[in-house]
């Protein structure tokens, strides 16, 4: 249990585009190299509509499945993996990754990118993982996806193009709603970071 | 077109008191204290159609997300932590400073983690194409700043106050003059986004993003501190911010302790 309360947190707001985005923030990978591959989808509201001022971030394993400790993200030198990215939409709600696919951790395991959602109208950031569509032994034992109703589970899950790309969506309200997480230890001494009662 | 009528602030301010009033008598009864912004604050009216209506699903962070994004030399020079010497001139406005450490829950320093800041300028105008607000662009002021924490989860950034600023969510809304703060912990399950505002402001009670956080301890804990001993003589006025990120699942390390980047704050 957390000793101190975290600082609560606050939208992102309009205008971070002249803030966060950074030369190839988008590019965990060189595009065309080896291995890369475009995760891309689309934000949308409770209206379906696109949402032109969000901004992901993900942080995934390497193809063996290693963590990478390496820096530079902010500073794409074009060769290290750092393992990190930031995209923000576009005025169509869409948003691209180049990337490669993430390993399992351990044999078995299903390999997922963590993913951070901020927009403009989100009050506090909201945690999700884009997984990847092919191992489905692996996928029907992944501890969250079965502890997820069957029609909610797919909002997780990437579909795979031809030519090897991701593709995958993220819905902030409405029909096919994303899964958005909490993490225990995630410092709730109370509310935590779900909806509060009476508000 | 004829123009819809824009909503008053007395009409939002109605709305943010009752559901101040449900959450007081909600937490009187024995309801659970509020320690995050509601994700479902209608009076800011962008959020309705982009909070999520279904509860947040717990999960038990795995591998990748015990662990944190690094930065380093390569990605952030020293110099970025001061915004007021982007430019060949002076910013307008008043010179400050903001500094402060950021924690994890269990009060252990976060070192060696980026920290990214942006803000509007002296009279509330931002660097954005879509700032529209007929305020002056200050040519010598940008509005962001970068630094990596020392080894004692320590920051600093010297920048100027910046203004309050209308924003269309109603009729005459303001925002408190505020900071926007970009933090990463030691594991990806930290990371958050939030505003420092400064202490006294009057437009706190008016600004639905501020209410948002429906606790009053824990809106406080957004406001920054005036220290007359960070002040400098002759040149800024000195504010202390802590930041406290979440609990940290993985077993903490010396090395991590230590913080690789301890070398770039002399």
């Amino acid at each position: 249990m957390s000793k101190l309360t975290p600082t609560p947190g606050q939208t992102v707001g309009p205008f971070f585009g002249y803030a966060l985005p950074f030369d190839k923030d988008n590019e965990l990978a060189v595009p065309g190299s080896a291995g890369s591959l475009r995760l891309h989808g689309t934000v949308t509201d409770g209206a379906g509509e696109p949402i032109p001022d969000a901004i992901l971030e993900i942080w995934q394993p390497a193809a063996d499945g290693s963590v990478a400790a390496e820096t530079g993200s902010l500073v794409r030198d074009g060769y290290t993996f750092t393992g990190w990215g930031r995209a923000s939409t576009d005025r169509t709600g869409k948003y691209t990754f180049t990337t490669v696919n993430p390993g399992a951790s351990r044999p078995g395991k299903a390999p997922f990118i963590a993913v951070v959602v901020f927009a403009r109208g989100l009050t506090n950031r909201l945690f999700t993982r884009a997984y990847l569509p092919e191992d489905a032994a692996a996928l029907a034992a992944d501890p969250l996806l079965s502890s997820l109703p069957a029609d909610r589970r797919g909002t997780l899950i990437a579909t795979r193009e031809d030519g090897g790309g991701l593709h995958w969506d993220v819905r902030l309200q409405g029909e096919g709603e994303t899964v958005f997480l909490e993490f225990d230890g995630g410092g709730f001494d109370g509310g935590g970071d779900a909806r509060t009662e009476g508000a | 077109m004829p123009t819809p009528r824009q909503e008053t602030q007395q009409e939002l301010s109605a709305e943010i008191a009752a559901i101040a009033s449900n959450y007081r008598h909600s937490v009187a009864a024995g309801g659970a204290v509020a320690t995050q912004p509601s994700l479902d604050y209608a009076p800011y009216r962008s959020s309705i159609l982009r909070h999520p209506t279904k509860s947040l699903h717990h999960a038990d962070p795995e591998t990748i997300e015990l662990f944190s994004p690094a930065f380093g030399h390569q990605d952030v020079s020293p110099l970025e932590a001061d915004l007021t010497i982007v430019h060949n001139g002076e910013p307008q406005g008043e010179r400050i400073k903001v500094a402060g450490k950021v924690l994890d829950g269990d009060g252990r320093p976060v070192a060696g983690q980026l920290v990214e800041i942006w803000q509007a300028n002296a009279s509330g105008r931002y660097i954005h194409k879509r700032d529209q607000h007929p305020a002056p662009i200050d040519p010598n002021f940008t509005g962001v700043g970068r630094c990596i924490t020392g080894p004692d989860g320590s920051y600093a950034f010297t920048t100027i106050k910046p203004g309050a600023y209308p924003w269309k969510n109603h009729l005459n809304a303001w925002r408190p003059a505020h900071i926007h703060f970009s933090l990463f912990g030691s594991e990806f399950t930290q990371r958050i986004i939030t505003q420092m505002y400064f202490p006294g402001d009057q437009l706190f009670p008016l600004d639905p993003i501020y209410q948002s956080i429906v606790d009053q301890d824990a809106r406080d804990r957004l406001v920054a501190t005036y220290n007359h001993e960070l002040t400098s003589p002759e040149w800024s006025l000195g504010y202390n911010w802590d930041i406290v990120l979440t609990g940290s699942k993985r077993t903490w390390t010396e090395n991590e302790a230590l913080g690789e980047d301890g070398e770039h704050h002399e």
